[in-house]
Order: structure tokens, then sequence, then C-alpha cells
């Protein structure tokens, strides 16, 4: 072996040696479960999106894409369409992100571009942080019996004044469009934010001392350096969101109404892909499950297409700015 | 400092004779980092209890050299070594040498103090640990950390992570980590740049109390330094006939000669300041 | 030179006019000028969404507090859920419940995820491994978690034809990973290049540097990640629902189905029964308090940084 070459130098009085068996076969070992270990992520997900794939495709044969189109869902009869779940999902995860992007990118600037001191800052920062802690379910509970009763008297005026208009179309009675979307923005502000927090950060100093140099007041330096520097990161931050909304389960599932129709209307109740997997799934039978495959694998779907999509963006973002360096 | 100003060194990339036991043999012909060739055909030997300093321009691969002596340069995977580099008789690039083995016995300092985030009793015992030492640690501990001389400033606070140290005494902890082992051969890389006149004077104190128990290999940028403690010097320089910089050694022989009679008309210009 | 004209120089400016300088230039402040009069506009409207936004993390933990605290006592700590006419009753098995399945979560990522990260930021970050790797995890971290329990209760339920609490420690499991991995990389690539080389220049091989110097000192980031995905694995519901389903009673096996916290309040709060909204709320609280515990034991850690 290697090591007994330098046996003849004379060793006395020092301490060194070469690794012991014991180390080379630590050294081997732990980096051979270390290359598993990143072995077994790329397989889980790959086994994960063939498991789900795998088990939609009887229902797939069975309804092809008509189940996509279709908008009933009848257990007896066997017939399954989720376009009202899919209407659902992206018309609420879009409501969210108009509410949730918008809030999430004024608390960004809020909190990048000097207008809290010190302390102050840092305590902001953690109020954003503990609204993304709260479990989905909580917020579920906190919508019930909170969010909606307080909705309902204005959710019933606007209904009342403009109910011509087809976003109040309807009333809100209980749980409906209105108030999952809202709590939606709510869970998904502290996704936008945080990332376009970085983004901003991103922005070389040098750029904001530029903007400033030319005697812009704080505002239009936000909005016609910052903001558009920033562009693409706050970009990412948005699709990212939109990702996260898409996904999003427990709380749309008590609040949105679980009701398989198709409308404009805030207020009307409605369903959602993962609410639809939520509620139906506990009771269902073999047939019902497998309908329930295929549309778990349409929200797989969508959502990877969308992370992947905002992921190509940051990367895109950041890569901007290294460049640049 | 041993000058024997009987020998006299010919030719181009002259080389006195070296008048002790030689510990390691140089022996580079071409060094690469993927198609650059960084250093040339170079024969640096590394004399017993001596301090060997390596001088030269910026570029002219003295640090390269330096690592190549205890195959840190291995870590970079573009890096090509041909040529032979012996210790006590073995060429550690022979195939069949396993670099960390070859760490084990050559201590490196290098040029940014590098204390483990761990307390300085732990910094210094770590390579005592490492080559599972069964004795006294506490001894050796102490020992190494005496002959770094900075027992009396650590001694009451070992347990205090490494990192609470000042520049200065965080490399003298470094030296003192290198040296618990007592390996053969200590090589630093410019251990100085870091460290402000103060610290920098004791660190060269120290090397000079070191060098009757360890051969050390110094590379420094800072001429004045080499004057001061190195027995032997080799000046390096930078070849750019062929396009690119590429590093060689132009002359090697004690630093009183190198510096006051040099062989070579590129190392009179550089001792004498005409270009760094 | 006659005095300069202030009053109309202060119309002009008002008009948004840009004033030519006739003798000095006005250099100071106009608040009510345009530009000065947006930015303080948008100025204002920023505030108040800072604020709104404040409002539900308040209103959340107020209704916490004053809701579940006043139901919270020992018997709603241990005993078990009521039926639905039952009055009092507790939530013990559901908090045992999740604690076992977190607990399981735990166990199973964080060891994975560590030894993966190893992989990606020291042993051979270039590599297309690598690469793959941690794009899938940075994807995974939008995966929804319903989804999740879908792929256990295809592949565990299903085969092992029962629901039990170790699905759902499993589907836990796959939705913390992505979070330890990111966070364990992290860590890892912000230990020192020269800390890592000294390690190497002392002959150490290089599963000795990354556990001896590496680890330990990457180790308070790594922990903060791992328990942020905690906090996470506590409070996700969905994937339970297909996976450890729902039980009245205390855990007594792995293998069978068990009560969490999470999907007790997802049952209750949907029930027309006070009493089981009052144990929702009561749950919740509990809940949110582990999570923040977590979260602040997160921040702490993440804080001994050197």
């Amino acid at each position: 072996m290697a090591s007994h070459h330098f046996d003849h130098v004379d060793r006395s009085g020092s301490v060194s040696g070469p690794p012991s068996a014991g180390d080379y076969v630590f050294d081997r070992g732990f980096r051979g479960v270390a290359w598993l270990s990143a072995v077994f992520i790329l397989v889980l997900v790959v086994y994960i999106v063939i498991e789900i794939g795998g088990k939609a495709l009887p229902a797939f044969s069975e309804y092809g894409f008509g189940f996509l189109t279709s908008t009933t869902w009848n257990v007896q009869t066997g017939q399954f369409g989720i376009l009202p779940e899919i209407w659902g999902t992206l018309y609420s995860s879009l409501l969210a992100l108009i509410i949730g992007g918008v809030f999430g990118v004024a608390i960004a600037i809020f909190l990048t571009q000097d207008f809290l001191h010190g302390h102050l800052a840092a305590v902001f920062r953690t109020i954003i942080e503990l609204l993304a802690a709260i479990p989905s379910v909580v917020y579920g509970l906190w919508g019930i019996y909170v969010l909606i009763p307080l909705l309902r008297p204005v959710a019933n005026w606007l209904h009342g004044e403009f109910g011509f208009v087809p976003f109040f179309g309807t009333s809100l009675s209980g749980p409906g469009l209105g108030p999952a979307a809202l709590v939606l923005a709510i869970m998904i502000l502290p996704t936008v934010a945080s990332i376009s927090v970085d983004a901003l950060h991103q922005v070389p100093y040098k750029v904001k001392e530029a903007a400033y140099g030319m005697g812009t007041t704080r505002w239009e330096a936000i909005l016609k350096v910052m903001l558009p520097t920033a562009g693409s990161g706050i970009l990412a931050a948005l699709v990212l969101g939109f990702g996260r909304a898409l996904g999003e389960t427990m709380a749309l599932a008590m609040l949105i109404g679980n009701s398989n129709q198709i409308s404009l209307s805030l207020f009307s109740p409605a369903n959602t892909l993962a609410a639809l997997l939520a509620s139906s799934f506990p009771e269902a039978g073999p047939v019902e499950v497998r309908a329930l495959m295929y549309a778990a694998l349409v929200l797989l779907a969508i959502t990877l297409i969308v992370n992947a999509i905002g992921l190509a963006v940051m990367k895109f973002a950041t890569r901007k700015f290294e460049a640049e360096r | 400092m041993n000058a024997t100003p009987e020998m006299t060194a010919a030719g181009a990339a002259s080389a006195s004779a070296p008048t002790g036991a030689i510990v390691m043999n140089c022996q580079i012909d071409r060094v690469f980092y993927g198609d650059f060739l960084a250093v040339r055909a170079s024969t640096v030997p590394i004399e017993k209890n001596k301090i060997t300093g390596f001088i030269g321009p910026s570029g002219c691969g003295k640090s390269t050299v330096l690592r190549s002596l205890n195959r840190m340069n291995d870590l970079i995977p573009i890096f090509r070594f041909e040529g032979k580099v012996t210790y006590h008789g073995q060429d550690i690039y022979d195939r069949k040498v396993d670099p960390v083995v070859v760490r084990r016995y050559i201590g490196m300092v290098f040029q940014q103090p590098n204390p483990f985030a761990m307390s300085i009793y732990d910094n210094v015992a770590f390579g005592l640990r490492l080559n599972g030492f069964k004795g006294n640690l506490d001894e050796r501990v102490e020992k190494a950390l005496k002959g770094a001389a900075c027992w009396n400033e650590v001694k009451d606070k070992l347990k205090n992570s490494g990192l609470s140290l000042s520049g200065g005494q965080q490399q003298r902890l470094c030296i003192a980590r290198a040296i618990a082992t007592e390996p053969d051969v200590l090589l630093m890389d410019e251990p100085c740049s870091a460290l402000d006149p103060i610290a920098t004077r004791r660190v060269e104190e120290l090397m000079l109390e070191l060098k009757e128990k360890y051969t050390i290999a110094l590379v420094t940028h800072n001429m004045q330094q080499a004057t001061r403690v190195a027995d032997t010097t080799a000046f390096f320089g930078v070849d750019i006939s062929q396009g690119s910089r590429t590093g060689y050694l132009v002359e090697m022989g004690p630093t009183r000669q190198i510096f006051e009679d040099p062989q070579q008309k590129l190392t009179g210009e550089y001792v004498r300041g005409e270009f760094s | 030179m006659s005095e300069p004209n202030l009053t109309a120089t202060a119309e002009l400016i008002a008009l948004g006019v840009p004033e030519v300088p006739r003798s000095l230039p006005n250099l100071n402040r106009a608040p009510f000028e345009i530009r000065a009069l947006k930015s303080g506009f948008l100025t204002a409207l920023t505030w108040i969404a800072a604020l709104l936004a404040s409002v539900p993390l308040f209103s959340v933990i107020y209704r916490l507090a004053i809701e579940g605290g006043s139901r919270l006592d020992w018997e709603a700590l241990t005993a078990l859920p009521p039926s639905a006419f039952e009055q009092g009753g507790g939530f013990g098995n559901a908090i045992v419940g999740t604690l076992v399945m977190v607990g399981l979560a735990t166990l199973m990522s964080v060891p994975i995820g560590i030894f993966a990260a190893i992989y990606l930021a020291i042993l051979d970050p270039d590599s297309r491994l690598a690469h793959s790797v941690r794009f899938l995890s940075k994807a995974l971290t939008g995966f929804p978690s319903i989804l999740a329990g879908v792929f256990v209760y295809a592949v565990l339920v299903v085969t092992m034809k029962t629901y039990s609490a170790l699905a759902g420690g499993v589907a836990l499991a796959v939705l913390m990973l992505p979070t330890v991995v990111l966070a364990a990389e992290q860590a890892m690539m912000m230990v020192p290049k020269k800390m890592k080389d000294a390690a190497f220049g002392m002959g150490c091989t290089r599963a000795q540097v990354i556990w001896k110097v590496v680890l330990p000192t990457g180790a308070p980031g790594i922990l903060t990640g791992v328990m942020l995905a905690i906090a996470g694995a506590a409070g996700n519901s969905a994937p339970l629902l297909f996976t450890a389903l729902f039980s009245g009673y205390y855990l007594t096996s792995l293998t069978e189905p068990t009560a969490s916290l999470a999907i007790l309040i997802f049952n209750f709060s949907g029930m027309p029964y006070d009493n089981q909204i009052e144990l929702a709320w009561a749950a919740s609280l509990v809940l949110v308090m582990v999570v923040l515990v977590f979260n602040i034991l997160a921040r702490i850690i993440g804080r001994q940084k050197h």
C-alpha cells in the first residue's frame, strides 16, 4: 500500500502517520453514502412522477382529454370532468397573485428602500416571516370564522349595488371564491415578498447612487430605476408565488365551497384541483380514485411547469448581475 | 546562515551546491494549469534544518512550486505536474502515493490565517487526534503552543474559539497547529502578508527558532524578510518570451550570495528593486 | 438686481414648471411640489399596505389566544376527541400523533438531506448529478403537499392495505427533504475555503475534512434549516389525509391510522357543533405555538454564527 513508502523515514518524535485502514474505509463509505443520497433524491422525484402518472394512466385511457373539459363529477354514472376545478384553481390563484403580488412587492419595497430603521425593519421582517409560518389549516379556520363573517356584509352590499358586474354576480352565503382568494393572497405574500427582497438587494448600490445623484425623489428612484432593474427577479417572485398558490390545499378546501361550478363571481363557491382531492379522496371508491389520480396528475403538471418557469426566470435574473460583475 | 563564498553557481537556472542533507528535491519538468504552462524546468533542493526562501515577482510560480511540495495543488482539477518531487528519496508524485499521506508528513501554513471554528485547544490538538495520538494530549498541545511562542497569551483561554484571536495570534496558532505533530518539513506560503509589522517580526523570530528542529520552505514577496530569515534563497523569474507568463528558477544559493553577489543579471535587478 | 419674486416662483413650482434660476436656484424644500406630493402619497400607500399585511397575523394570533386559550386546559390536552353530540373531550391523541409523525419524518429526511447536501456542496458540486438534484430540490419546494399524500398513498397505503402513521411520516419526510437539502447545502458552502484548505493541508481525507471541519462549522445553518423544515411539517395537513387518515384513539402502533392536530382542526372546523369548534381553536393554538417555537429556535440558532 502507498502508506508504506515512507516507512523508512525517521519518524522518532513525530506523531504523524498515514490514515488507518479504518479511516480509508470511513472515507470511501462516507462519500458513497453522500452520492447515494443525492441519487436517491433524483430517483424519488422520478418515481413520484411515474407513480402518479402511472396511476392516472387507466383514467387517461378511459376519459382522454375530455376529462379536462367536462364539468360533471358524478360517481354514480362514472362521468368525471375537472374543468370547474381547473377554472377554480387558475382563477383563485390569479386573484391571489394580483392581491398578494401587489402587497408582496410593496412590502419588499418597504423593507429594502430605507423606509424603516434598524430594529423596526427586523420586527417587520419577523412579522412577514411569521405570516408564512402559520399552517394552512389555521388560516382555513380563521377564514371561516373571522374573515367570511367580516366579508359578508361588504360582499352583499357590492352584490346589491353592482350585481350587474359579473364579479359581483352572486351573494356570499358562506364559503366562496373571494374569501378563499383573499386567504390565499395572505399565504403567498411572504413568498413574493422574500424573493422580491432578494431581487432588490441584488441591485448594485452604484445604480441606486446614480438615480439619487440625478435628483430623483425616493419614489422616482424606486419606480423608474430600482424596480425595473430588479424586474426579472420580481417577475420570478410573482411566478413562484403563483406556483405556490396553485398547490395550496387545506385553506382552500375549507373556504372555497367545494362546489363544481364555473362562475366569474367573486362570491360564488367554487372548487380547485387540490380541494377536490382533499374532499373527495377519503371517501372515494376505486373508480373515483382513478379519476382523482388523473386530477392529481394534471395538478402536478401545472405546478411543475409554473415552478420550472419561475426558477428559470430567477436564474436569468441572477445571471444578469453576475455578468456585470 | 551557512554562507560558503567558495561555492559559485554557473550558467542559467543556477543553484549553488547545497551543503547540508537534502530532505526534499523538487525537480520540475513542466507544471500546467489546464493549457497554461505555469512553471518550466526548475530544480529546487530543500536542505534539512535550513530556511529556504522562494522570492520573485508576481506570477513567477513560487507559490505553485511550494504547493507542489505537499501536493496541495491536487485540489485544483486542471493542475498537472510533470516531474519528480523526492521526499527522503521517494517520489511523492508516484502514482502509488496517496497525497493524504504526504500531507501528514509535510505541514503547511497559509497566507491567510485559517484556524478552525473550534477552541484553541482543539485547533492545536486537531493534527494529533487526526493521527490517532494516544498519549498525553495536554502536554503536546502546550509544547506546540510554546513552540509557536503563544503559550503565555492563550494558556488561560484554551477553550476560547480560535477565531477570537487577533490576526497575528491566529497565524501563530496555525503554526502551533502545524508543528503539533512535529512534521519533518514545514511549508509557509507568505505567512506574514496578512499581518502587521509587529506580528510579522514575531513570526520571523519564531521561524528562526523553528529551524533548529524543522526544515522550512518559505515563499515571500518581501525581499527584506528573505534576507532576515532565509539561509538559502531561490529566485524565480517570469519568462514572457513564449507569449504567456511562465515561471522558472533563475538562481538559487546562499542568501548572502543572492543578494550581494548574484550570478544572474535578472537576480541583481530584482534584488536591487529595479522591478517587482 | 431686484429681489427674486418668491410668490411667482412658488406658483410656477406648484404647476410643475421647472424653475428658471434668476439669481440663485431655490434649494429649499418644496413639499407641495407635485413630485414630492406623489412621492409622499406613494409612501403613505406603502405604509398602509405594510400595516394591512400585518393585520391578518395579529388577528389570527388574537383569535387563537381568545378562542383557543379559553378552551385550553388539561382535559383538552389529554382527552380523546369527542364524537358528535358529546361535550368535553380533547385532542391528546392528536398531539401524540403529530409528534410521532413529525419525529419519523425528521429521522428519515434529515440524514438523507444532509448527506445529499454534502455531495452537492463539497464532493462534486459541478457534476450533472449535482446540478439536477439542486434543480429538483428547488422545484420540489413548490410541490403541492397534497400530491405527496397521493404519492405515498399509492406506494405505501395500497401495498400495506392500511392507512398508517408510518405512511404519514413518509409523506411529511418527502415534503421536508427539499428544505433540509437546500439549507444544508447553503450552510456548507458558507464554510470558508481557507478552512477546508487547512484541513486538507493537515492530511485529512475528504470525509475527514467534511466530518471534522465542514459539518461542525456549518452546524448552525444546517440546524436552522432542519428547525424550519420541522415547523413546516408540523403544520402540514394535506398529505396526512391520504396516509394517516384519522383516529379517535391514542396511537399504539406505527402501522395504524393516527390522529394529528392538523387533521383534527380540518375535521372539526366544518362541524356544526360548538364543542368541536372550540376544540379546533384550542388545537390550532397548540399547533401554532409548536410551529412558532421551532421558528424562533431556528432564528436563535441562526444567529450563533461566528
